[in-house]
């Protein structure tokens, strides 16, 4: 059923059978979202398409830019204009952003880039399904740095992690990564609009008169950032600056200190962050770990699982980066194996194996572009482990 | 105050420029501080106390840096050839605001290259100031893609066996409603054609060349500055004469001048349209 709207711009809260990528952009509205800028690519497009429809209507910004570096680079300059930003794209486009990625980064500019991960690398399998980005978002960009990227699942939780992306990026003054996959952005799926009064929104801390730090500054605090336009004589640069935003690429302890805040500003306040579901169970052997799409078949398995005496304990990573570690590790500590099912030759299982006791306990369930596994087949793969 | 102190501040450019940052890193003989003067002193004529209503950027380079963070203004300083995109991005959340993009060859015409031809097909209402020194200065003096046939660089020891762009021309065709080139030895003609592209509707581009004893001039028995300036004296032609010039009398010459403005809808105004005709049809199918 297609969206109604009403005469705010909004969608009629209610009920409605969209497709993920098209729920997406109407969340990003929801979320303050008055500019994207992007670029063709399969299986994100229709993010753009819909904002450029839908933007013009809410006096938004739509602009199709002539490559993925433009689109990331504008959404970027939207962000210093003061405008909530954003920007939607897959493997091969998430690769040219990574690096204005890397300039969101240390400039601290809160904005949203959506990754509708399909099977790479290069132009590899444009309309089948991936996970094969999730350490790019992590790492993809080159200088040390932390990053946040979620993971959703179904499609309403498509609309409520983009409105969280959004709240995130500017309580954190971070780029924020919406790590979806083909599988999300075109599945229809039963989905609760709400009212736009009952939607929570973070505001960007703006600089207060005596304000003098408008970068770094303290390693948990994130500095208010001075809008252009508004009589700041901001000075943004990529290059090392000090916490007024001048340029200084000799001092080693100015750099040491911006890089530090540019980390520990994620990984200090990561609890604030995190997100999880867990599937409990009593006294279980077994820890399936598992994030967007390829979780959708974890539950059915747990059930399956039961029936046939094996007791399976599920975590769903909401949050893909910063890594929950913590969370993992007291978990591992309750069961003999671990299992990670992943759309990647095996990418999160390195963090596993990082953060659990006795690595050699983690095993790797993967497939590339063939889509979700079967209960059965996951199945199957536990009894192998636990030898049942 | 020392008498040399107040001669330094009296200088009405100066209300224009981060004082704490003075003197530039800018090498002896550098082209910026002309072009910087220029501009400000354009700005000043059209009646400007301050930069308030303006927002520079620029990407990496010795061009990229006259405005950062030498300019008391918004400046954004960005990754190498993205000043343009980003440029646009606060243009279209701010439209009131002036956003000027001043960087050099390398970082607009090479690396930046496709963004330019963009942004001038679009027509974006914002005005982009190229200094062509004529070769990538900061780095150490490599080619770029407006490094004269023949010329020697560190990186054409042997000299340049590419042509150059002429940027100006392609700017042009691409679809920039105003567009004009000067020498650094053309400072008033330059600042008149600053003050034009500030009161454009559209996209405006102007091409400066720039003179680079350091990195260039060294190479090509050009030391001196003043070299480099003879050098764009005697070889600028005005555009209204080359067009009668046959092309081979103009290889190697620096034409010089303002082409024909244009008038095309700019992409402000052309956006304007499609949210009014937006607006109706939300009107019409909205839902109680």
């Amino acid at each position: 059923m297609p969206f109604k709207y009403l005469r705010n711009g909004y969608v009629k809260p209610g009920v409605y059978f969209e497709q993920g990528d098209i729920v997406l952009a109407e969340a990003a509205l929801m979320a303050g979202a008055r500019f994207f800028a992007g670029y063709p690519i399969t299986p994100a497009s229709e993010i753009m398409e819909h904002m450029a429809y839908r933007l013009p209507m809410l006096d938004g910004i739509f602009i199709q830019m002539e490559d993925e570096i433009g689109a990331i680079a504008a959404v970027i300059g939207a962000s210093w204009a003061g405008m909530k930003a954003m920007t939607a794209t897959s493997g091969p486009g998430f690769s040219l952003m990574q690096e204005m990625i890397g300039y969101a980064h240390m400039t601290e500019t809160p904005c949203v880039i959506v990754d509708m991960q399909r099977a790479g690398p290069s132009t590899g399998q444009a309309t089948l399904p991936g996970q094969g980005d999730v350490q790019q978002a992590r790492w993809g960009t080159h200088g040390d740095h932390s990053a946040i990227a979620l993971a959703p699942f179904s499609v309403k939780e498509v609309f409520d992690m983009t409105i969280r992306a959004f709240n995130l990026s500017e309580e954190f003054r971070s780029p924020v990564f919406i790590m979806g996959d083909e599988i999300l952005g075109h599945l229809r799926e039963r989905v609760e609009i709400p009212s736009i009064d009952d939607i929570k929104i973070v505001k960007r801390k703006k600089p207060k008169k005596e304000d003098e730090i408008f970068f770094g500054g303290p390693e948990t605090e994130i500095p208010p950032m001075p809008i252009v336009g508004e009589g700041y004589n901001a000075l943004v640069t990529g290059s090392t600056h000090d916490e007024k935003g001048y340029r200084k690429v000799y001092d080693v302890n100015i750099h040491y200190r911006l890089v530090s805040h540019l980390v520990n500003k994620i990984e200090k306040n990561k609890d604030k962050i995190i997100d999880y579901e867990i599937i409990h169970t009593d006294n279980p052997e077994v820890l399936i770990i598992s994030y967007g799409s390829m979780a959708r078949t974890i539950p059915d398995t747990i059930r399956l699982a039961k029936n046939e005496g094996i007791q399976i304990i599920g975590l769903r990573l909401k949050t893909i980066w910063p890594f929950p570690d913590d969370i993992v590790r007291k978990l591992s500590d309750d069961v003999e194996y671990i299992l990670v099912v992943e759309m990647n030759m095996g990418q999160i299982v390195r963090d596993v194996k990082a953060a659990v006791a006795e690595p050699n306990r983690v095993f790797s369930m993967h497939r590339l572009s063939a889509g979700l596994f079967t209960p059965y087949e996951i199945l199957t793969e536990v009894k192998k482990i636990v030898k049942k | 105050m020392s008498k040399s102190d107040s001669q330094y501040y009296e200088n009405p450019v100066l209300n224009f420029l981060r004082k704490e940052v003075l003197p530039t890193p800018f090498c002896p003989g550098c082209g910026n501080g002309i072009i910087a003067n220029a501009f400000i002193r354009a700005v000043m004529e059209l009646g400007y106390k301050d930069f308030n209503n303006f927002v520079f950027v620029s990407g990496i380079g010795c061009g990229a840096w006259i405005v950062s963070p030498h300019f008391k203004a918004d400046s954004v300083h960005v990754a190498h050839g993205r000043a343009i995109p980003v440029a646009i991005g606060i243009k279209l959340a701010k439209p009131h605001l002036k956003v000027v993009v001043i960087s050099g060859d390398g970082d607009l015409a090479n690396i930046g290259g496709n963004h330019l031809i963009h942004a001038a097909r679009r027509n974006i209402d914002m005005t982009v100031i190229l200094v062509n020194n004529m070769n990538f200065g900061m780095t150490g003096g490599q080619t770029s893609s407006m490094t004269p046939y023949g010329l020697t660089t560190i990186t054409a020891p042997f000299g340049n066996p590419e042509h150059p762009f002429d940027i100006s021309e392609l700017v042009y065709s691409a679809g920039a409603v105003f567009v004009a080139r000067w020498t650094t030895f053309h400072v008033h003609q330059l600042k008149n054609s600053i003050k034009k592209a500030l009161n454009t509707q559209g996209f405006a581009f102007i091409e400066v060349i720039s003179q680079c004893p350091t990195e260039l001039g060294r190479r090509i028995g050009m030391e001196k500055p003043s070299e480099m300036i003879q050098w764009f004296i005697k070889n600028s032609i005005p555009i209204e004469r080359a067009k009668n010039m046959p092309p081979e009398e103009l290889e190697g010459k620096f034409i010089i001048g303002e082409y024909p403005t244009k008038a095309r809808p700019s992409f402000l105004k052309s956006l304007e349209v499609i949210k009014k005709k937006a607006k109706e049809l939300l009107y019409q199918i909205a839902v109680d």
